[in-house]
């Protein structure tokens, strides 16, 4: 098959033996290529969710809750600003540590440290929901923060906070099921059987996407 | 770290074998037969680990000193941008990526700075709007 234009098929049966044809663009395996695509498209989502926020904070003439007094912590009589906060980001970037780890022992095909370092990645992740919850229950009990309004200031703080660190919640806890199998496989020598760990590396982009979105988070929702 | 950044060799295409194992370089070190895939050494992960601490802990205490204004807006960006480029250099492989992949991955997301625009100045006009129509 030649890929000079004037002997291809033209048409809509061109486009289909162009989309079909094979070929192959990205010379990656195809479920890193389209894990890549995926958060690709998660970005877009993310994007959208935070300019949104930026949009109604930018619009409102009620003042924006101080992210810096609301997520502050009172340990051992201290006032201290963005503690929690600070921790769920510290324990995120361990996380991410572990799974990038996980993707290297994944390809010296040592069974043991890979699962090992996966399931600690899930324990972690897991921390970090925890946390969330209890930050969202302090927020919702103690503050009184709702969707619709709150005591501190602009009403839109709650629905902003609530859909994005959502959002990026049900991430972390979709990644934790997803790290889990995944190392769950590795343990059960599936991989092995299969012939490559590039599921361990694709799960990996997952993870680390997870952390990513959570730097921007952190800078555009805590500490702006 | 300059062993872990050069990419010598190009994944080869695999046609019929799936699991075909592809050579990625400079695992020589400990791969032996099963060199494939991403591996770069544990102390380039454990570097970017340590930074990404460091850059979290600066940005943290932005707040924590209360810097405000100007320098804060921009402190808490470089933080943000030195985070997210080394997770997804290092963390996720991308530095090591072909350019095709990269193009494909990091340009399209330069569409969202035109919505990012877009939507700040449609939110200051608003701001604007709702301080003639609702103060007095």
């Amino acid at each position: 098959m030649s890929n000079n234009p004037t002997t291809l098929e033209p048409g809509f049966r061109g486009v289909a033996a162009d989309w079909s044809a094979d070929k192959q663009a990205f010379p990656v395996p195809w479920g890193k290529a389209m894990m890549w695509i995926f958060l690709l498209s998660d970005t877009f989502i993310f994007t959208c969710f935070l300019t949104s926020y930026m949009n109604v904070r930018m619009s409102t003439l009620d003042t924006w809750p101080n992210p810096s007094e609301v997520f502050a912590l009172t340990v051992a009589g201290q006032h201290i600003p963005l503690l929690l906060i600070a921790i769920m980001t510290m324990v995120l970037i361990t996380s991410s540590g572990t799974m990038a780890m996980a993707v290297n022992f994944g390809y010296r095909r040592d069974r043991k440290r890979t699962a090992l370092l996966m399931f600690a990645t899930a324990a972690l992740g897991l921390a970090f929901v925890g946390m969330q919850a209890f930050e969202w229950t302090k927020l919702i009990v103690e503050e009184g923060v709702r969707p619709w309004g709150n005591p501190m200031g602009a009403a839109q703080f709650g629905s902003a906070f609530f859909m994005i660190t959502g959002f990026h919640g049900l991430h972390v806890s979709g990644g934790v099921v997803y790290l889990t199998v995944v190392a769950w496989r590795v343990l059960s020598g599936f991989y092995d059987r299969k012939g490559t760990y590039e599921t361990v590396e694709i799960a990996g982009l997952y993870w680390h996407f997870v952390d990513l979105v959570w730097v921007f988070i952190f800078a555009f929702f805590y500490l702006w | 770290m300059d062993q872990a950044v050069r990419q010598e060799s190009v994944p080869e295409q695999s046609h019929g074998e799936h699991s075909a194992p592809r050579a990625t370089g400079h695992a020589s070190g400990h791969a032996g037969e099963h060199a494939e895939g991403q591996q770069h050494p544990i102390k380039l992960y454990l570097w970017v680990w340590v930074l990404l601490f460091v850059f979290s802990a600066f940005s943290y205490l932005v707040d924590y000193l209360q810097l405000q204004g100007a320098l804060r807006w921009t402190l808490i960006l470089v933080f943000m941008f030195l985070k997210a480029s080394v997770i997804v250099a290092v963390f996720m492989h991308m530095a090591w990526e072909r350019l095709a992949l990269k193009l494909a991955i990091l340009v399209p997301p330069l569409a969202l700075l035109v919505l990012i625009a877009l939507m700040a100045i449609e939110g200051d006009y608003t701001f604007l709007t709702r301080l003639a129509s609702f103060v007095n």
